[in-house]
């Protein structure tokens, strides 16, 4: 191997040292793995030529430097978990930090998101000049509203839902089509989209009742294709792949958000500025998203919510004990999607555009991703995941230094959906229970705690 | 009639490819449990690798025997497949035994995203076309109005799918690793206990569901002569409906179920709309499982507390 060379870690201690060839070996081993993997997948890539035929061109540098990244991380790895398994065996578990941590990020976000607007303007200069952190705000929030409305299916009632983003999709499409057909506002048509989507919650959620953990995932995740497929086909009713345009703002409770006399800033006196409707969609998301957590928390505390949270522990025990699975499966379901719902038509009135390719099950992977990342069943979790996985790659994208290392055409989102994988995969191995593990039971037994 | 005849043979080509991916969800689920939700990326990634050894054999090294090219191709794929279906158990699965309810299935989620995207990243997001291996057809049926005709592809897929199932069968059923995945499929425990490998034995059925959907891989590539970094998606979905539709955890029901599911995407295409096929595939995904989820074959599920 090429990159047997390349180990300049420094030994500490005589027990690693005695180790350290067996890791290298090991390190080896994965690297070697990691080549064969590579051919030819990675080391010959495939482009359409001039002509009509594919054309090929190697990179074995690529696949070379990739080799000796998973050597160097393997042994790097392995020293760290050998040096820490031998910390924590000398030291008492520390359990509380993360509850703690969650603590004192959760008042410092929500300020953060209150004054989001002003502290944009404030540091940019003018609104407009803030209109992109205003608008990375709106993406953000959208997420964290789905991932908490998802947390309630996925987190407390412990029912894996793959095809979520249908009940997006509904809300999105009932906005949509009742106000471009029958020119209802968005004030109305907001709790009549989270009804719909509700519907096809309780629509969605008879016919899986009975079926066990996977099988109801993979249902769910045919249910939202279905939706996706039949929005796509039937043009008559959706406006098929084309989707449905000019859909109407939102206004300010019926001021529209207009230059003209009637409008919002002639109304309150101000100058028209066209960011007060970017600023009031901003709030509208927040006050949206705050909702969906306020009602959770407090279905938390209700006989509802530890109802779901029994069923995600174990269904048997839950029916045994005399609780309604009927009901509980159904009002979880319901309630996530109406959260859906809102979120859809949220969806709509901002991009003022939908198609049904804004719903397809990558979208929903993503929303259970931001889930399982917050550690499924805490909220701040699911906040702080979808501010890293949204604003993350958004925010790599305008940093100049890493188009210098990995060349001009470099693209960070190229890489987000990998990442995406790959993080999922990594909690679920290393931390399954989230990246801060806030999710105590409701209920603990005080004499025979764990 | 003849049109009639001329779809059986169509969706026959188009089931042996599903069910030869359906036998590789079907085993890992009958041996620990879980919906291998990347596996239908493993098919796509499988594609992939005989694309580019195909085009290698075929412009660098100007190999032009047919038969000779299709089988390095496919041994090859076969081989890189099988290691990228063992790593992908080792890393993203074998961790997470023991793990709660619904980790493996996560995982798998997380692997089926990273796979379909480092695919598009490593090989770009566009359609990759081969030109045709084989154009032959044999005309089985002709009148006025209609031909029936075999190709030669589809015959190469059906002979390729019995030949490979039959030395498959005789793997599982008369071998000594076929003993041992038989029986950490009935009881893991009680196979660790009587000194079976349990771990190896998890690890081979990786490797022999990712080598089956290598095959099927190749023979898709052969069929449409076009793959893309996000094909593995949907035809992993169709053969997931063929193994439930055929009961999941046996051998057989899984043909069955690929056969089935490709007659009626075929016949539905034909004879209704092509634009719900995939509708179609999902609803009978759905019926199944909430109708008869222990599928054609299989043995109904007892909940034990």
């Amino acid at each position: 191997m090429a990159t047997g060379s390349t180990t300049p870690i420094p030994v500490t201690d005589r027990a690693e040292a005695s180790a350290l060839p067996s890791l290298i070996k090991d390190a080896g081993l994965f690297a070697l793995v990691t080549l064969g993997l590579c051919v030819p997948i990675v080391s010959y890539r495939t482009d359409l030529g001039q002509g009509i035929g594919l054309v090929i061109t190697s990179r074995w540098g690529t696949v070379f430097a990739l080799c000796a990244a998973i050597f160097v991380l393997r042994l790097v790895q392995q020293l760290y978990l050998t040096g820490r398994a031998r910390r924590r065996a000398a030291r008492a578990p520390v359990a509380e930090g993360a509850s703690r941590l969650a603590a004192i990020l959760a008042p410092i976000t929500l300020v953060i998101a209150l004054t989001l607007p002003l502290l944009a303007a404030l540091l940019t200069g003018s609104l407009g000049e803030g209109r992109y952190w205003i608008d990375l705000g709106i993406l953000i929030l959208t997420y964290v509203m789905l991932g908490w409305g998802l947390n309630i299916v996925v987190g407390l009632a412990g029912l894996l839902d793959l095809g979520y983003v249908a009940f997006y999709a509904v809300g999105a499409y009932s906005y949509a089509l009742l106000s471009t057909v029958f020119g209802l506002s968005f004030w109305i048509c907001l709790p009549l989209a989270g009804l719909f989507a509700a519907a096809f919650g309780v629509l969605l959620g008879f016919p899986v009742l009975r079926l066990r953990g996977d099988y109801l995932a993979i249902v769910t995740l045919a249910f939202g294709e279905i939706i996706r497929l039949v929005l796509i086909n039937w043009t008559d009713f959706s406006g098929g792949a084309a989707g449905i345009s000019s859909i109407p703002r939102v206004s300010f409770f019926g001021l529209p958000f207009t230059a003209g006399e009637n409008g919002f800033a002639a109304t309150f006196g101000l100058n028209f500025n066209a960011m007060h409707r970017l600023v009031f969609l901003y709030y509208l998301i927040l006050a949206l998203a705050l909702v969906t957590n306020l009602v959770t928390l407090r279905m938390r505390r209700l006989p509802l919510g530890r109802a779901w949270e029994a069923l995600r522990e174990d269904e048997i025990a839950c029916r045994s004990l005399g609780i309604d699975t009927t009901i509980t499966k159904l009002t979880a379901f319901a309630l996530g999607a109406m959260f859906a719902g809102f979120a859809g038509s949220f969806f709509a009135v901002r991009q003022a555009f939908v198609s049904p390719e804004s719903f397809n099950f990558l979208e929903s992977a993503i929303i259970l991703a931001i889930v399982v990342l917050g550690g499924m069943g805490s909220q701040i979790g699911v906040a702080i995941a979808a501010i890293v996985m949204i604003g993350a790659p958004e925010l790599l994208r305008n940093l100049g230094f890493l188009k210098a290392v990995f060349g001009e055409g470099f693209d960070p989102n190229e890489y987000r959906l990998l990442l995406f994988g790959l993080a999922m995969v990594a909690m679920m191995v290393f931390r399954p229970r989230g990246l801060i593990s806030e999710r105590t039971p409701s209920v603990t037994i005080a004499e025979r705690g764990r | 009639m003849e049109f009639f005849a001329q779809q059986f043979i169509n969706g026959l080509t188009l089931g042996s490819i599903y069910g030869l991916i359906a036998i590789g969800y079907t085993m890992v689920f009958g041996i620990i449990g879980m919906v291998n939700f990347a596996h239908g990326d493993v098919f796509m990634v499988s594609a992939f690798i005989a694309l580019i050894a195909f085009l290698i054999l075929t412009t660098w090294l100007g190999l032009s025997s047919v038969a000779l090219v299709f089988l390095i191709v496919l041994v090859i794929a076969m081989a890189l497949t099988s290691l990228w279906g063992w790593a992908i158990e080792r890393v993203a699965y074998r961790p997470l035994r023991g793990s709660f309810r619904l980790a493996p299935l996560i995982s798998a989620i997380g692997v089926s995203i990273f796979l379909s995207n480092f695919v598009q990243v490593v090989q770009g997001a566009r359609n990759k076309p081969v030109p045709p291996l084989v154009r032959d057809v044999v005309v089985l049926y002709q009148n006025e109005q209609y031909t029936v005709t075999l190709s030669y592809k589809q015959a190469i897929i059906m002979v390729t799918t019995a030949v490979l199932l039959a030395g498959f069968w005789y793997l599982v059923q008369k071998t000594p690793f076929g003993r041992a995945q038989r029986a950490v499929e009935q009881d893991r425990r009680m196979a660790a206990l009587l000194g079976i490998n349990v771990d190896r034995t998890i690890s081979l059925t990786f490797v022999l569901g990712a080598a089956l959907a290598a095959v099927a891989g190749t023979l898709y590539l052969l069929y449409y002569g076009v793959v893309s970094f996000s094909d593995g998606f949907v035809p992993g979905v169709k053969a997931f409906t063929a193994a439930v539709l055929g009961g999941i955890g046996s051998l057989p029901g899984a043909v069955i179920g690929g056969i089935i599911i490709g007659l009626i995407e075929t016949f539905w295409s034909a004879y209704f709309s092509i634009e719900y096929k995939d509708v179609a595939a999902f609803l009978i995904l759905i019926v199944v499982l909430i109708f008869k989820p222990s599928g054609i074959l299989g043995r109904p599920e007892v909940e034990k507390v």
